[in-house]
């Protein structure tokens, strides 16, 4: 899949989790949503490990700065 | 990907979005809509919305009305203990009991105990979860320490953490459960871990054995989380990600299964768990529909894995039984083909005289188990029905949502395992009385049909031979006391629900009395059917504070008989005069009339329709009845 195939399930964990909904843009970060702290980030990605079976490595959870790069990790651990 | 620990009993929601979405737009939304919400397969991030949407409406205090005691729940502990509130407070609420919660400073769990100026103070607990993670307990111990030094670190760690517990109990009097910690250490020997004496996971084995040694000896109730890696593997529990990241020791995914745990033991506490098992027959209790396939067509016992399946189940729902737990049936059949397995064949392990209520008929499932209930004389919220059908389950769901559904295939490999991690039966404390249960019920079938053999009521009473033995409250029947305040719904005046401390305060004082009342007959030892407690209002009267009795002893005359004996305590108090409180719920309205009909003169209604009646001591005539009264 591509990133942009990740949009919509993204948009339907962060609505889960913020219970709003939120525009999800690539350059989007924790700092431009209000409520997004470490303990949201962490239920974003345990919420989407389970949804796809997959395991973030530590690294790659360090390096994610916006929804850009969440959706650029998803697409490189789903491809088959 | 792991295993994840989930709430696998409950069903799955439909509709999730629009029933939150409802709830959260509701103007005035009841706290039982919050509670069917609640009793649906919520995961963390459904479980987190659930309990934001309910916060929303009705804030951190509790609804008015609730027939459950509220509990003020500090979690105290020594790693990141924000992610566990939500799940807690939901699984609280799928068993109506309002819980609001506190957290320590992070770490600071040992300070705020001993601080009396500290938050935790403020926050007043009447539970305390206290949760000390295996890295915080392994602290210091390291491969190279020679044994005594491992052994001197136990000793510690041990002492610390039962002067937690004294420190907790000193300061609030109140409720406490122990987390055991998550066996987080990887093995540095392997198989034989324990002939390493600084290996963290031997040390944190040995301790956990030793906490559960203590807490016996201490009254503190343990959440098993060894147990539940044992079940689901340790993947499950905890995310070494997580950990390093947020200090996490639970993971999230495992939070809605520990708030079940923590409420489980809470409702435990206040007598509020299930109490009967109601089984569905065909497909559920064996294979095959007796009706058409005949007794001998049944899928039953050896020859078939799917008959040892039916077997295995039986098995454990007798052993329920044996532990304290009701059996009834509720089958849609004509009675003599239901009966006819129980009585010929082989290969049942239940028989019918292991079953309290048997219900075989056509009506509908749901008004068979209101009738159930009615029969067993207990409420609708204390029966867990088990059936194969998932039409008969959303009907009883829709019809009675109190009544617990587990959610099963039909596949009866299942069924023990869904019932046990339901933990709908759990039980702090396994009293004589539990164990002599089934057989009380299967007497009074016994006093029924002598009842049916007797023409006139007086001479059945007599034929009876009925003995009311009263003791003082006293430390050997305190939980039962404790457990028959806390559980009592119908037959009870006030509805005041008391702890373990505050029936030791009654015992304590010298102008109260509080007394335990059993009653035996020619069938058997009925147990403690009632609870009395008075206390000196002033100079001259004495204030009937509880009076509650169990309904299976209704119309024998223990009414009037119990009224005889507060009416002498009273006396040797110096009362002159009784008054009888009736605080009106939604489940007490029997007893409405109680005081009236035994003889006090009624008073006004109070707004909330609370009334007092009063009976002058000084013209009482005790009145003259076939029960025996004596201490004992």
């Amino acid at each position: 899949m591509s990133e942009a195939a990740f949009y919509p399930v993204l948009t339907e964990i962060f609505r889960d989790v913020f219970m709003r909904d939120v525009a999800l843009r690539p350059d989007l970060t924790a700092r431009d949503v209000p409520g997004w702290d470490s303990f949201k980030q962490i239920e974003i990605i345990v919420a989407l490990e389970e949804r796809y079976g997959i395991k973030f490595h530590t690294k790659e959870l360090d390096a994610l700065n916006n929804v850009g790069d969440l959706a650029r990790v998803l697409a490189q651990k789903t491809k088959t | 990907m792991s295993i994840v620990a989930g709430l696998h009993w409950l069903p799955e929601p439909q509709d999730w979005r629009a029933r939150l979405n409802a709830l959260a737009t509701a103007a005035d939304p009841s706290w039982e809509s919050a509670a069917t919400l609640a009793s649906l397969r919520l995961d963390f991030i459904r479980t987190n919305a659930l309990d934001a949407t309910v916060r929303s409406h009705f804030g951190t205090a509790p609804p008015k009305g609730l027939a459950t005691k509220p509990v003020r729940l500090a979690i105290l502990g020594s790693g990141t203990l924000a992610h566990l509130h939500p799940g807690i407070r939901m699984a609280g609420l799928r068993r109506s009991v309002h819980i609001e919660t506190y957290e320590n400073d992070y770490g600071q769990y040992w300070q705020e105990i001993v601080d009396p100026a500290s938050a935790l103070h403020e926050f007043k607990p009447t539970t305390a979860l206290l949760t000390l993670d295996g890295h915080h307990l392994a602290a210091g111990v390291t491969a190279g320490m020679e044994a005594e030094d491992v052994e001197r670190s136990l000793r510690e760690v041990l002492e610390r953490v039962t002067g937690c517990w004294r420190g907790l109990r000193e300061a609030f009097g109140c409720h406490i459960i122990h987390q055991l910690p998550l066996p987080v250490h990887p093995a540095l020997v392997g198989e034989n871990e324990q002939r390493l004496p600084g290996s963290r996971a031997a040390f944190l084995a040995r301790l956990t054995a030793e906490l559960r040694a203590r807490a016996e000896i201490e009254g503190v109730d343990l959440l098993a989380l060894d147990r539940w890696v044992a079940r689901d593997g340790l993947d499950a529990w905890h995310d070494p990600g997580m950990w390093h990241r947020a200090k996490q020791e639970v993971a999230l995914p495992a939070t809605p299964v520990y708030g079940d745990l923590v409420a489980r033991l809470i409702a435990a506490k206040q007598g509020r768990s299930f109490k009967c098992l109601v089984l569905d027959l065909d497909n559920t209790v064996w294979g095959g529909v007796v009706g058409d396939d005949g007794l001998e067509g049944l899928v039953l016992g050896q020859g078939s894995a799917l008959g040892e399946a039916y077997v295995a189940f039986q098995d454990y729902a007798r052993e329920l039984s044996r532990r304290g737990v009701i059996l009834a049936v509720c089958s849609k059949n004509d009675e003599a083909n239901a009966v006819e397995p129980f009585e010929k064949h082989p290969d049942m392990v239940l028989k019918r005289g292991d079953i309290a209520c048997f219900i075989a008929n056509w009506n509908d499932k749901a008004s068979n188990i209101r009738a159930i209930a009615q029969d067993l004389n207990i409420g609708l919220d204390a029966l867990v029905f088990i059936d194969d059908n998932p039409f008969e389950r959303a009907l009883v769901r829709r019809e009675l949502p109190m009544v617990a559904v587990p959610e099963v295939s039909d596949d009866p490999l299942g069924y023990p395992r869904a019932l046990a991690d339901a933990g709908y039966f759990e039980a702090l404390a396994i009293t004589d009385e539990d164990r002599a249960r089934s057989s009380q019920y299967q007497a009074n079938r016994e006093r029924e049909a002598l009842r049916a053999s007797v023409t006139d009521l007086p001479s059945y009473l007599r034929s009876l031979e009925m003995q009311l033995l009263w003791r003082r409250f006293d430390q050997i029947g305190l939980q039962r006391t404790v457990q028959l305040i806390n559980k009592t719904n119908q037959f009870n005046l006030t509805t005041r629900r008391y702890t373990e401390d505050d029936v030791l305060a009654i015992m304590r004082d010298a102008r109260s009395f509080g007394l335990q009342l059993r009653l035996l007959d020619r069938f058997g030892d009925n147990g403690i059917i009632a609870i009395l407690i008075g206390r000196m209002a002033n100079e001259e009267d004495l204030l009937i504070d509880t009076w509650l009795m169990s309904c299976r002893v209704l119309g024998r005359q223990v009414e009037p008989t119990s009224l005889n004996l507060i009416a002498a305590h009273a006396q040797l108090l110096g009362a002159r005069r009784l008054l009888g409180d009736y605080i009106p719920t939604k489940k007490n309205g029997m007893v409405r009339e109680h005081y009236v009909k035994l003889g006090f003169t009624p008073g006004e209604a109070d707004g909330a329709g609370a009334t007092r009646a009063v009976l002058d001591l000084g013209s009482f005539v005790p009145a003259d009845t076939f029960i025996e009264v004596r201490e004992g």
